[in-house]
């Protein structure tokens, strides 16, 4: 039996007096890993924001559990991580968590674990702002572990990583949906694709495709995502112009 | 209101000043540096210059420094994604305002006492009123400061521009607030502004302080500095949103 957590309907949003999203319908089951690709630009931060409720919409509606999106009852229910890590970099990992957590109500037990989760134990005592790149994107997603939220908005979480940090992220994503979460991620690297339960193809505000891997592939007749992707585009170009 | 979460965000801020030894040397330093440079200048003078000029002193560090530390900060918060962080969670807007207030009000005390025991301990102000009464005056001023930075900290787009509100919002309110004139010997029409900015009512206080033992009104000009700062807070509160284009 599948859940549908969130529902997007007709979602068009505009940003500095450009349409940015044009129209978007979309679900997004719980215990899945959802794929967001598509170049940058093209609106997926725009439709992550949405989902969080940090983002004006022109119009439609964005529900999660059957509540408008950015409602009071979903704020601790929702972990989010923005592209740019949003902690403190004058602080060190664990006195971000524990900050975080407090906010959150969610006892100190949680800190501990989110930093053994994104495997930063070594570093839990190192101010922020001296970790690399990709430690702090790390210590970013930490904070939206804590408390096991239903639903994980991620934006671009694994970008500049190595690629066994990358491998075990992705790892970690599916073990988070096995437990019954939400978890949606954006990339603009094509070949994060085959890591994802379903996915979403995203191009100048609209959603060209939403299937599994696989079906896109065999729809497309193409032998990997991004000819896929290609083919789409391709395809709707000659439908507009004929 | 959360006091959790509030007192979350002020020992948040506390820890972030503790990293920033430098911040906080200056925060507690250079106020008392200067009110010594202000002795200094005025030591061989006839009159009591120091007893004149000292107690609007007293009244404008905290308010100024605070300020400043704080439309800076909340805008670093702003441009960080952190803020945004926050209020995508269980956080309320005058949690995350009172927060920052209570932490900065922490750091005033202490610039306050250090500032107000070497005045009236070492440099010889004359203090006819209780000197706590005076540190006081010092720590709702402040309150005030940050209740400010943190308003304009939501008009402003870089940490320049920030700053550029001092001269602002700030620079009138020191030349206005009777320090240089006593305000009932200005023209009507500055009179009349002076009597609408809070830095004149600190003022007040301050020289009451230091002239008579009566301290109706200087309760009554702590009232209404804490009156605007309530204000502030809440105006703050309006401009921080949820949901931006």
């Amino acid at each position: 039996m599948v859940n549908n957590l969130v529902e997007v309907r007709s979602l068009v949003v505009d940003r500095g007096g450009r349409r940015v999203l044009h129209g978007l319908d979309l679900t997004i089951e719980q215990g899945s890993v959802t794929g967001l690709l598509g170049p940058s630009g093209c609106g997926k931060s725009t439709l992550l924001r949405s989902l969080v409720g940090v983002q004006e919409l022109t119009s439609g509606r964005v529900s999660i559990d059957g509540v408008e999106a950015g409602g009071k009852e979903l704020r601790s229910r929702i972990g989010y991580v923005t592209q740019d890590p949003s902690v403190y970099l004058d602080l060190t990992v664990r006195e971000n968590l524990q900050f975080f957590a407090r906010v959150l109500g969610a006892g100190t037990g949680s800190v501990d674990q989110a930093i053994e989760t994104v495997a930063l134990s070594d570093h839990a005592d190192q101010v922020v702002g001296r970790l690399s790149g990709g430690q702090l994107s790390r210590a970013s997603l930490a904070v939206a572990l804590l408390g096991h939220p239903d639903l994980l908005v991620l934006d671009e979480p694994t970008v500049g990583l190595d690629p066994v940090l990358r491998r075990d992220l992705w790892a970690l994503f599916h073990r988070l949906a096995d437990d019954g979460a939400a978890v949606f991620v954006s990339s603009h690297v094509m070949d994060e694709a085959d890591r994802c339960d379903r996915l979403l193809l995203m191009r100048e505000g609209l959603l060209i495709a939403d299937d599994s891997p696989d079906r896109i592939r065999e729809l497309t007749g193409t032998r990997d995502i991004e000819s896929a992707f290609l083919a789409l585009v391709d395809a709707a170009e000659e439908e507009r112009t004929a | 209101m959360n006091a959790r979460i509030l007192l979350a965000v002020s020992a948040r801020v506390l820890t972030q000043l503790r990293r920033d030894r430098r911040t906080v040397a200056m925060l507690l330093v250079l106020p008392c540096v200067l009110i010594t440079l202000l002795w200094w200048m005025f030591r061989d003078l006839p009159g009591e210059l120091f007893d004149r000029f000292g107690p609007g002193l007293l009244a404008m560090f905290p308010f100024i420094v605070m300020f400043l530390v704080t439309s800076v900060t909340t805008l670093r918060e702003r441009s960080s994604g952190t803020l945004e962080r926050l209020l995508a969670m269980p956080m309320g807007k005058l949690d995350f305002l009172g927060g920052y207030a209570v932490a900065f009000g922490v750091v005033a005390a202490a610039q306050a006492a250090l500032a107000v025991a070497l005045s009236v301990g070492v440099l010889g102000l004359d203090v006819t009123g209780p000197v706590w009464l005076l540190g006081l005056v010092a720590v709702v001023d402040a309150v005030l400061g940050t209740a400010l930075g943190l308003l304009v900290s939501a008009f402003a787009q870089t940490e320049f521009q920030a700053v550029q509100f001092m001269p602002l919002f700030v620079i009138p309110q020191i030349i206005l607030c009777g320090l240089f004139v006593p305000r009932a010997a200005m023209p009507d029409v500055l009179h009349g502004i002076s009597n609408v900015l809070p830095l004149s009512y600190a003022t007040d206080a301050m020289k009451t302080l230091t002239t008579t033992t009566a301290t109706g009104d200087v309760w009554r000009d702590l009232g209404i500095v804490a009156a605007f700062a309530v204000t502030a807070l809440g105006l703050g509160a309006a401009t921080l949103r949820r949901r931006t284009p």
